[in-house]
């Protein structure tokens, strides 16, 4: 089985990798929507490991991107007169890493004191880790302060940004269908007991945290160097709110599902453009219509059992 | 050492704003065991509803006299009052036996809702206004401390509300229910109590004072806008957590002491650009060290 999907995620990439060859001859506007899209996946997969599978409540998702987003796009503007043309690639990929593992970073900062707390509590800790590390960079000289960081250059191609979004699915899923990942699920379902069972809650706790902030902190690389400019105010609390819906809407811990609903909620809004004005109300309107009719998510059928909890 | 006392008279006066919010968290989490998010956005309206009420009872009464400000004051609080009542039974009822996050994903729905529909042209538009002022506008000097008239209506507007808070709360039949049904709620409703009622009576009065917050908020600042709701709720549900939620002397307290923080830290030049980020160091710092808050009780889990 394992084989199988490590086959799919190389037919993956090749297939992102071919369309990428390609995009010139595709329309510039639906060729960056379809990088948004790539984008918001990795997001909202990863969030799902933390939200999701773990049964964690994150709500400062932005704030993990943010960190590697920035992070990133500093590295390659600080190398990139520094490197030949060719390795351009090579340092793309060390400044995602080190965007990643910087993001990784500050999900190690952020878990490990904070995972006592639960539920709502927990939420709003780190909604309010994500608004401190927004006002950081709003303040911080070296990172622009409030104007951001200006001309990264634009490196995301659809083959980067979708590659990104594969790997982080299979790597996920891989994951939480591994023996090691069965204690994401056991956490989620229970933790006292899973807890009495000899798993260690908060250390499966630290680590979906971790893992989650890593592929948010890519994302937030892939994001950088796609619009090629980064303000503190893409990173605020609705940016957290725009992923966690995706989750809530493919259905918590629902990867698949999950997948469905970043897709849908990126190309929607554009073709809303037209109704700009009632666009957010609508959205919103959405958010509470879907809790009070389909708490349990749109892309989530027959046994919700496991759901009931969440 | 004047500037100190001014610092600590400005501080005071925006925690006095503070508590009032805080209060409305605090009592909701009380009664239904949730954030609700959309508090912040009632004390927004109440500012507003002063904003739109104020020409109106100009007709009656002389503008800025202390009457008019009076019945200003107790109109936006009425309405909004309606406002959390009317949430309360749209968005949370149908809700009441879900698991919490649900409830707290409702919750941030109806904030956004209310911001981005009050942000549209056609309600009350982006643009910051100015709110008018609704009572004489008189500075008082003490030694070189400056002491507006705004000020001191917040100071005994708040002290007078949190007495009558209190009374409703400890003396009255529905304070006792409200009470009774904070402690547990099943055994409040084997007892009597209409459950219903008194969420709904919990939520228009935190409203009430979230609405009185509002109008003290721009009074003082002049400038209302549909999203000013937003950072203010945010560092008042700090408040409400630092004194330990569920305990409305705790959330008072809190209130206060995040004003006057938060204040002298925009005095200090190098910690000025940061002001924002204070309040959720402070809730961090809590959370982790005291996760009950300052005047909280901690409860152990039951397995």
């Amino acid at each position: 089985m394992n084989s199988g999907a490590k086959r799919w995620l190389l037919a993956a990439i090749a297939v992102a990798v071919l369309i990428s060859a390609f995009s010139a001859h595709f329309n510039r506007y639906y060729l960056g929507i379809a990088i948004d899209v790539g984008i918001n996946i990795i997001l909202a997969v990863s969030l799902n490991l933390i939200n999701g599978h773990t049964g964690q409540f994150s709500l400062g998702h932005a704030g993990f991107m943010a960190v590697g987003g920035y992070s990133a796009a500093k590295l390659t503007l600080t190398l990139q007169s520094l490197v030949p043309p060719w390795a351009q690639p090579l340092l793309f990929i060390a400044a995602l890493l080190v965007g990643g593992a910087m993001a990784a970073v500050a999900g190690l900062a952020v878990g490990v004191p904070t995972l006592r707390l639960r539920g709502d509590y927990l939420a709003i800790v780190t909604l309010g880790f994500g608004e401190i590390i927004r006002v950081i960079f709003q303040t911080s000289e070296t990172f622009g302060a409030a104007t951001g960081l200006t001309g990264i250059p634009r490196w995301t191609s659809f083959g980067w940004a979708w590659s990104g979004a594969a790997l982080c699915v299979f790597v996920i899923t891989s994951l939480v269908n591994s023996t090691y990942g069965r204690g994401f699920l056991a956490v989620h379902d229970d933790e006292v007991a899973a807890g009495a069972s000899g798993i260690n809650p908060v250390r499966y706790k630290v680590t979906a945290f971790v893992i989650g902030a890593f592929f948010a902190g890519i994302a937030g690389g892939i994001y950088a160097h796609h619009k090629s400019f980064l303000s503190p105010t893409g990173f605020d609390f609705m940016k957290s709110i725009d992923i966690v819906v995706m989750v809530i809407l493919g259905g918590m811990g629902r990867t698949v599902g999950v997948i469905i609903a970043a897709v849908l909620l990126t190309v929607l809004p554009e073709f809303l453009r037209g109704f700009a004005d009632y666009r957010m109300i609508l959205y919103s309107l959405l958010i509470v219509i879907l809790m009070l009719a389909r708490p349990q998510g749109l892309f989530t059928f027959g046994n919700t059992n496991r759901n009931a909890k969440a | 050492m004047t500037e100190f006392l001014q610092q600590l008279i400005n501080g005071l006066a925006l925690g006095a704003i503070y508590a009032l919010i805080a209060l409305g968290y605090t009592m909701v989490y009380g009664v239904l065991r949730f954030i609700n998010f959309a508090h912040g956005d009632v004390f927004m309206l109440g500012a507003f509803a002063g904003y739109f009420l104020s020409p109106l009872v100009n007709r009656v009464l002389p503008a800025q006299s202390y009457a008019g400000g009076i019945i200003v004051l107790v109109l936006a609080m009425a309405i909004c009052a309606a406002l959390g009542m009317l949430i309360e039974i749209l968005a949370y009822r149908p809700l009441r036996n879900r698991p919490k996050l649900t409830v707290l994903i409702t919750a941030i729905g109806v904030s956004l809702f209310i911001e981005y529909t009050c942000q549209h042209r056609a309600v009350f538009g982006a643009a910051p206004r100015n709110f008018p002022d609704l009572i004489p506008a008189n500075n008082w000097h003490l030694g070189g401390v400056v002491l507006s008239s705004n000020q001191v209506i917040v100071f005994v507007t708040t002290l007078l509300l949190l007495a009558a808070l209190r009374f409703i709360v400890q003396r009255t039949k529905v304070g006792t229910a409200m009470r009774a049904v904070a402690f547990n709620e099943q055994a409040a409703a084997l007892m009597g109590v209409n459950i219903n009622s008194i969420i709904s009576f919990t939520f228009g009065l935190g409203s009430a004072l979230a609405a009185a917050g509002g109008i003290l908020f721009a009074m003082n600042y002049a400038s209302i806008d549909p999203l000013m709701g937003v950072q203010t709720g945010l560092k008042a549900f700090v408040a409400a957590v630092f004194g330990g939620i569920g305990n409305l002397p705790g959330a008072a307290l809190g209130g206060v002491i995040m004003g006057v923080v938060e204040t002298f830290a925009g005095g200090i030049p190098g910690l000025s650009n940061y002001r924002d980020g204070i309040a959720f160091a402070i809730l961090i710092g809590v959370l982790i060290f005291r996760p009950a808050g300052l005047l909280g009780k901690v409860q152990t889990e039951k397995v």
